[in-house]
Parts: C-alpha cells; structure tokens; sequence
C-alpha cells in the first residue's frame, strides 16, 4: 500500500483549495517546509505569508484576516500551535468566532526523534475544550487533502491535525467524500468496536483483520472529526457490540478516548478502554520505534480487545 | 484646528467621560483610569477621524479600530455612543447580564472590530486587518490603542516585528502612556522605557504627542498618513484618571467602581466641566 504524510494532503489540499477560494491565505512560523505549506507557497507565492518564529502573533494576525471576510490558515507544528498559542486561539479566534483554520502538523509522538519538546500529545484535549471550535483529525493523506478542501465552504474555527509520518493510503481519492462530524464504519463487526483516528485508523484495520482470523469480529470506526462528534455512530455501536476500545496517537486524557467515553456515559454506558499515550511524556527514537514502545500499533491493539472481549 | 472645533471635541470628549462614568458607577467595577487617560483620543477618533457609519457598521471598506488595552471598553463604548452605534443610556447596561457592554469588547457589539482584553493580543489582530487590506487593495486604515503596561507582553513585540517587515503602512498603533498599572508606575513594575526609541528600532515611524491635545493629535494622525512603507507608533503621554481631579494619577483608580459620594463628586465635576464647554 501506498504511504503518505497527512500533512502532504494539507499542502496539496490548500493547492486545491485555492482553486475555488481565490481569496485563500496560508500563514506560516518558518515551518513551511516541514507543515508543507510550501506545497502550496510554491503555487501561490503571493498568498503565503511568513510570519517568523512567533506563533502568538501569528494566529491573531490570522483572526484580524478572518475578520475582514478572507479565508485564511495559520499553519505550524500541533505543539506551538495548540500548545503555545492556545490563549490566542481561544480569545482572538473562538470568542469572537473567526473563520481561522488552523493547520497543525507533527502531532503526537510519531515526530520521532526530536523528542518530547516537540511531541504534542495534548493538542485535541486543548482544542475541544474551546466553545465554537471543530477539531478533526484526518486518517490518510486523502483524508487530510479532502478534509481541507471541505474547508471551503465550512465556517468557522477549526484545528486540523496532520503527522510527520508516512502512512499507508487506504481511501481512494477518486470516491471518497469528507463530511465534517461523520464517523466511519470502516470494517462491521458484533464483538467490540474499535474507534480510531489519525494515524491509528490504519493500525486499528490491520488488528481488526488479525483479531478475525482469531475468532474475534471487530467492528471499526474512524473518527476524523473529534468536535463535533459523531454521537449516534458511537450510541449504536455501544448498543450493538456492549464494547468499545479507543485509540489514538494522543494523551488518554481529554482525546479522542475521552470523547467517546463522555457519549458512552451519557447515552449507553458500556465499558471504554482507552488506547493512548498514557499521561507520561515521549522521547527520541525512530517514530515507527516508538508507536510500538507506546503500545500505538496493532499488536497491542489486538492484544488489549482479546482482554476487553473476554 | 480652529477653536471652535477644538471646542466641540472638548465637549465631545466632557460627554464621552461622563459615559464612562456613569457606566462603571452603574456596573460597580470596571477601569476608570485607563477609561479616563484614553477618552480624548477615542472622542477624536470616532468623532472625526474614522470613517465609520453606524448605520452600517459592517461595512467591509469602514476604517477599524482595535481596543488591544480592552479594558477601556468603557471609553470605546462611550465613544461610540456618542457616534451614534447605540444610545448613550446604554451605558448604565455596562457588565450586566444580557447586556450588549459586556466587560471587555465583544465584536458581536454594533462598532466594535475584535474582541479584545487579554493583553496583547489586539495588536496582532490589528496587523492582520492591516496585512488583509494591503492584500486586496482596501483603502481603509486600521488604528489599535495599547496600554503603556500592555507592551510588557511579548506578543506585542512580535506584531511590532511583523507590522514593519510587511510594511503596514495603513496601521497606526497609539501607546496610551499613562505611566501606571495596577501594580504601580510601569517605570517601577517593567519599565518598557524608551517607547518611541524601542518601536523606531523595530522599524516604525514614531510620533510622540500629548494625549489631552487634540491639535497636537490632528497634526500626528495627518502625518501618519503621509508615511509610506513604515506602521506608525503615536506615543500619547496622557494622566491616568483625566478629567476626574481625585482619580487622576491615582493608582488605585486603575480597577474600581466609585462608591455613590465618589460616583456624585465625579459627576458633578465632569458636567460642571461640560456645562462650562457648552456655554
């Protein structure tokens, strides 16, 4: 199977983008080669603009440009976006509402070997606690790339995370529709469903497909949009499979996880085990080294639903 | 400027502080220094220099202005009012439940750009409407007022990097230096000094002016706007509390609401003051 970074899906999704929002804007904090927003730069020069070292200023200069009617995407990594320039995204962009999209890549621990100052596994945590935001969290480089240009006619603050690595592309470009705020059933099943996003989406297909060799049907579910979630997808599977099991390349505090189980809670409690990065920091290492040192990959995957299906 | 409009913005300005005082006596907390030192400065603006309507406040060629020290919104307010954007009997709504005054700026207010308070962070908004404009080819300008004790915050000195490098000719940001925060003189707390000297080296065109003169206001914001390829910085020196004599350069009158003989001494100052201008 092919493999592709999400975040290239961003920049080729902007190319798109510009293409049916001429009045589209890219920022950057001198990551553009990195986020890929150079993808976009080297197409539309004019409409990208280098804001420097200084994420702060950049998502308020991304409000004042909403503010006056543009579409515009301030873009960095997940861990200055979110992280440092939270206080801005909530007050210059949430509060007043803005149409500011925020491009955030690198996040989780698959950044690999910058470590943990630059593995944010605490941005979709961050993000969804903000009143009017949307966070979504694509699977697939043609997830990212649809997701973006689903942007065009969706307003209002939106963070969007994309990772450093190349993962494999499930999705096929020519057929798939991106819908903000609708799961997935990607793989039915009767025993336990394993909700999944980002990059764990592809982790929790290859498990699913190794539990049913072993005798355990698995229901999958990709959840690219965390806020607003898709809250009946969840309901009728916590009804029809009694289990559930999240995953996710994020802390298991305030993720996707956390999500699911606030709905589960609230509707049809059935027991939630949480896949994730739990609640410690990351470190160097290959990402794909990683992902398994963090129990991110689908060997534990299948090894956590046989102990929850049991 | 002749007298006589002197004169008006004189009583323009006698009735914008009355609003503002009238609003925090009303709402029983707000900022009435900071309200005080900036309301010269905003009855300019909004009474002669915008170009705003309020019949169409949304107007997507209006000029902006960005209230980065948000917690003047007293004085925005009544600046506003007195332009017309609301009734100036508004103001007794000031922070209280289902008002549209809500206690920092809120753009969901007829008038009001962004949505501004915590410190810092109007500016670089004010530089996106700047950038925003230059991009399309707008002709409006955008003006965002500081605190003297708001440029302590960093961010402010990323929008002072980033107004210079794109060249945002159509921003002019004014620093009300009033020379106190609420934990004591900015000198004493974080001297941001030199202003003017600190924003030329960031590549501004600095003016410094008195902040009660409106001659001397009306002579920075024409020069402004002959500047070409440089944001310009206007450094007002202004008094904390101007206008009321107890509050003036009174630090403890950068947070409270005066209690009802402070409220009937300020008042009675302020129309005395008014009546005066009006004869």
């Amino acid at each position: 199977m092919e493999k592709r970074a999400t975040r290239e899906g961003y920049g080729e999704g902007l190319c798109a983008l510009a293409e049916v929002r001429p009045d589209l804007l890219v920022l950057d904090a001198d990551l553009a080669a990195a986020t890929k927003t150079n993808i976009f730069k080297k197409k539309y020069p004019e409409k990208h603009y280098d804001c420097g070292i200084a994420e702060a200023n950049m998502m308020g200069v991304a409000a004042g440009i909403a503010s006056t009617g543009k579409l515009v995407f301030a873009s960095s990594f997940a861990m200055f976006a979110a992280g440092r320039a939270f206080e801005i995204i909530r007050n210059s962009i949430c509060y007043p509402n803005l149409n500011v999209k925020i491009g955030a890549t690198h996040a989780g621990i698959s950044v690999g070997e910058d470590g943990a100052t630059h593995q944010c596994n605490e941005d979709i945590a961050l993000m969804r606690a903000i009143p009017n935001m949307t966070v979504i969290n694509p699977a697939d480089f043609v997830e990212a790339k649809a997701a973006v240009l689903a942007m065009a006619d969706f307003v209002g603050p939106t963070y969007m995370r994309f990772g450093r690595l190349a993962v494999p592309i499930y999705n096929d470009e020519a057929t798939y529709k991106f819908e903000v705020g609708k799961g997935i059933t990607l793989k039915d099943g009767k025993d336990v469903t394993i909700i999944a996003t980002g990059l764990m989406v592809a982790e929790a297909v290859e498990a699913a497909n190794a539990l049913h060799e072993q005798g355990i049907d698995a229901r999958v579910i990709n959840i690219h949009t965390i806020k607003p979630i898709d809250r009946d997808i969840i309901i009728k599977s916590a009804k029809e499979t009694g289990k559930i099991v999240t995953v996710e390349e994020h802390s298991i505090i305030g993720g996707l996880g956390s999500a699911v189980g606030d709905v589960v809670l609230e509707e049809c409690p059935v027991p939630v085990v949480k896949i994730g990065v739990k609640d410690t920091f990351g470190h160097s290492g290959p990402a794909k080294d990683l992902l398994k040192e963090y129990g991110l990959c689908a060997e534990n995957i299948v090894n956590v639903v046989k102990s929850v299906v049991k | 400027m002749d007298k006589q409009l002197v004169r008006q913005l004189e009583t323009d300005a006698a009735k914008v502080r009355i609003g503002i005082v009238e609003g925090i006596y009303s709402a029983k907390a707000g900022h009435p220094g900071g309200s005080l030192s900036c309301a010269d400065l905003l009855t300019y603006l909004y009474t002669h220099r915008l170009n705003v309507d309020p019949k169409n406040p949304d107007d997507p060629k209006r000029d902006r202005l960005v209230l980065s020290k948000g917690h003047a919104a007293p004085a925005l307010y009544a600046a506003l009012a007195l332009r017309g954007f609301f009734p100036m009997e508004q103001m007794k709504t000031l922070r209280k439940i289902g008002s549209k005054l809500q206690g920092h700026p809120d753009i969901k207010t007829p008038g009001v750009d962004m949505s501004t308070g915590s410190l810092g962070q109007g500016i670089s908004a004010a530089c996106g409407m700047a950038l925003s404009a230059k991009i399309s080819c707008d002709h409006y300008k955008v003006y965002a007022l500081l605190g003297d004790g708001e440029i302590q915050e960093g961010e402010v000195w990323e929008a002072a990097m980033f107004a210079a490098h794109y060249q945002l000719d159509n921003l002019v940001a004014i620093v009300d230096n009033n020379g106190l925060q609420i934990d004591g003189k900015v000198s004493e707390v974080m001297s941001p000094y030199p202003i003017d000297e600190k924003f030329s080296a960031f590549g501004w065109h600095v003016i410094n002016i008195n902040g009660h003169d409106f001659n001397e206001m009306e002579k920075a914001f024409n020069e402004a706007e002959t500047v070409m390829q440089k944001p310009t910085l206007i450094v007002m020196r202004t008094t904390k509390g101007k206008g009321v004599s107890y509050m003036e350069n009174g630090v403890d009158w950068h947070g409270k609401a005066p209690n009802d003989d402070e409220y009937a001494a300020a008042i009675s100052e302020l129309k005395a003051n008014l009546a005066e201008l009006e004869k």
